[in-house]
């Protein structure tokens, strides 16, 4: 059953890979439930499954076994054309190293996810600046990535992800590549959209002061999660 | 799908420069390819041009029967008088029929650019041999005199041979003549011609009082049948009559198909080397953009936007190679004469011609190259793993 406020639900999850002849279980029936709204921050040593948690959450990846719920519904046995459909409106990636298309504007990389929409090019321009301007980055919205520093190529990814108003935000180690000062100014965008927009934010990181900023913090550990309490 | 396929198509053709060493050597590869099949090409078509340019409906040309060439054909003197009475020909303000016994040796020239040996015809011609060829002109000096040892160039043989300048003494074999004029039959195979009186060949090169072939200008097209008739029904006469059109467009025949199978197997062959090319430039395109295209894919993008633009990106690289080939072939060869042999084994010189028809069938062999060799790389971008955009 889900509760009203479970935006996600994992049950019994297992992820296994096969190396030779030997296979290595990530996770081995992991539950779990993340609710609307949340900030979380997966934390855990490297190799223990972070971003493989992440890509099954994003619909990028499947598990071996287990299901993965999103308001209720399986995604996990979605067919590639419907998993595709339902990453484009309901799930926003930020990647470590940006992933921002290299010939592209600012703008014309945040522009990419409406390109799924049926929005007209005026509606689109709107909403690109509008996201540009949350992040801070209306003035440089003809930049391309090559002209822009790490910080302000996350900042137009996170514009990017948040565009097409999904309902999460995946976030895989997005200071894993910045200055603290930088990183800090990310995650307090971060925590903005979370806390003024809404966005349920799951975040890997392997930065104690970056897990700071969520709201609930999760470490794997073995397949595990170990939820530490916030002060 | 459109919006998405044009987006990531456009994305895909804007990174091209990223790529430009790979995508250069694929353009030009392709052009390279499209450059020798099209080089061939011109040179079939201006060789074609150049012998039908020389045929006439309303000229008929004699030659012994079963000789196909003028070389291996001979008529005799008696022949000829038969000939002269014979129906359908045409006849001179003063009643002489306008037929021209002729006879043509093979004599040694030099040429211009390589100063090396190659074969020239020298035909001995009676004087109605220009009135039989109607583009005929004396661009500069003067005809011959029957009996003597003058002759006159073609206009082609002067451009391409040393020693034939007007007023020049030259030896051709062991004969000494004057230059005495130089003329010009519209750019047709006699423009690659010598002509000397018949008479004074016939001597020299003691041939008797045979020729080979007897050239006879028509009352008109249709004038043919009834010299044809005559020939036939004559059982002193063993020879073939057709129209010079005919007779051009057979001796060309072999010579424009060789050109044809040896410029399409080698085109073809070049073909696959680009396509070998093209295939890995295109398997680098793919290669270098995984991680974009995986992210597109996260983002929502399917696949097939994917392959479209996987392949317009090969398509482009090719239809570039393609034109620039086209162009280069038509700058570098289009009107350039070139010689070959004729099928008197002597040079024809001709103009290369680079026709619209060769630069389609260019362009679209260089399309196909690019289709094939962006086929399969334009899959795998289509099915480029999810988890690719962790890669780096
Ligand atoms: N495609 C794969 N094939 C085999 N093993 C993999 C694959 N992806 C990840 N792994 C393994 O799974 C484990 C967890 O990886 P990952 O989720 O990337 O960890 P983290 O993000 O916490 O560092 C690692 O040991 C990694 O080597
Ligand atoms: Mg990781």
């Amino acid at each position: 059953m889900t509760d009203a406020s479970g935006l996600y639900e994992l049950k019994n999850l297992s992820k296994r890979y096969t190396r030779g002849k030997e296979t290595v279980a990530i996770f081995d029936g992991l539950d779990m439930t993340i609710s609307q709204g949340d900030f979380i921050a997966i934390m855990g040593p490297s190799g223990s499954g972070k971003t493989t948690l992440l890509n099954l959450l994003g619909g990028i990846d499947r598990p071996s076994s287990g299901e993965v719920l999103f308001e209720g519904q399986r995604i996990d046995n979605l067919g590639q054309g419907k998993l595709a459909k339902w990453r484009a409106k309901n799930a926003g990636f930020i990647f470590q190293f940006y992933n921002l298309m290299p010939t592209l504007s600012a703008a014309q990389n945040v522009e990419l996810p409406l390109l799924l929409t049926n929005l007209s090019g005026k509606a689109r321009k709107d909403r690109v600046k509008t996201a540009l301007d949350i992040v801070g980055m209306v003035d440089r919205a003809g930049h391309r990535p090559a002209q822009l520093s790490g910080g302000q190529q996350q900042r137009v990814a996170i514009a990017r992800a948040i565009v097409a108003d999904p309902k999460v935000l995946l976030a895989d180690e997005p200071t894993g590549d910045l200055d603290r000062t930088t990183a800090d100014e990310i995650l307090q965008t971060l925590q903005l959209l979370n806390k003024e927009l809404g966005k349920t934010i799951i975040m890997v990181t392997h930065d104690p002061a970056a897990a700071s900023y969520a709201a609930r913090e999760l470490h794997l550990n073995k397949g595990r999660f170990e939820e530490k309490g916030k002060a | 799908m459109l919006k998405q396929t044009i987006a990531v198509t456009l994305l895909n053709l804007r990174s091209i420069p990223q790529r430009w060493g790979m995508s250069l050597a694929t353009v030009l590869s392709i052009a390279l390819v499209v450059g020798v099949l099209l080089g061939f090409m011109a040179m079939a078509s201006g060789f074609r041009a150049t012998v039908d340019g020389a045929g006439a409906d309303d000229v008929a040309v004699m030659l012994r029967g079963g000789a196909m060439a003028e070389m291996n054909s001979v008529v005799e003197r008696n022949d000829v008088r038969l000939l002269e009475v014979a129906p359908g020909i045409a006849a001179d303000e003063s009643g002489e029929p306008i037929i021209s016994a002729e006879l043509f040796v093979v004599v040694d020239g030099i040429k211009r650019t390589s100063q090396t040996r190659a074969n020239l015809a020298l035909r001995g011609v009676g004087l109605s041999g220009p009135e039989l060829r109607p583009q005929f002109s004396l661009v500069e000096g003067r005809m011959f005199e029957p009996g003597t040892a003058e002759l006159v160039v073609g206009e082609s043989v002067l451009r391409e041979f040393d020693g034939f300048a007007l007023g020049e003494t030259i030896r051709l074999g062991s004969n000494e003549w004057t230059v005495v004029g130089v003329f010009s039959t519209g750019g047709s195979v006699f423009d690659s011609e010598i002509w000397a009186d018949l008479g004074v060949i016939q001597n020299l090169y003691d041939r008797g009082s045979s020729v080979q072939t007897v050239r006879a200008r028509l009352t008109s097209v249709e004038a043919l049948e009834a010299l044809q008739e005559y020939v036939e029904n004559e059982p002193r006469l063993n020879l073939e009559v057709l129209s010079e059109r005919a007779y051009f467009a057979r001796s060309a025949g072999g010579t424009t198909n060789l050109i044809m199978f040896l410029g399409w197997p080698l085109a073809f062959a070049m073909a696959i080397g680009a396509l070998a090319g093209a295939w890995n430039a295109m398997y680098a395109s793919v290669d270098a953009r995984t991680r974009e295209l995986a992210t597109l894919r996260a983002i929502g993008f399917g696949g097939f936007p994917a392959f479209v633009a996987a392949m317009a990106e090969a398509l482009v690289l090719a239809f570039a190679g393609g034109l620039i080939g086209a162009v280069a072939t038509f700058l570098l060869f289009d009107g350039v004469s070139a010689s070959t042999l004729g099928s008197g084994f002597t040079q024809v010189v001709f103009a290369f011609a680079v026709t619209p028809d060769a630069v389609i069938s260019g362009v679209i062999l260089a399309l196909i190259v690019g289709f094939l060799g962006g086929f399969v790389p334009a899959l795998r971008a289509a099915r480029i793993p999810l988890l690719a955009v962790h890669s780096d």
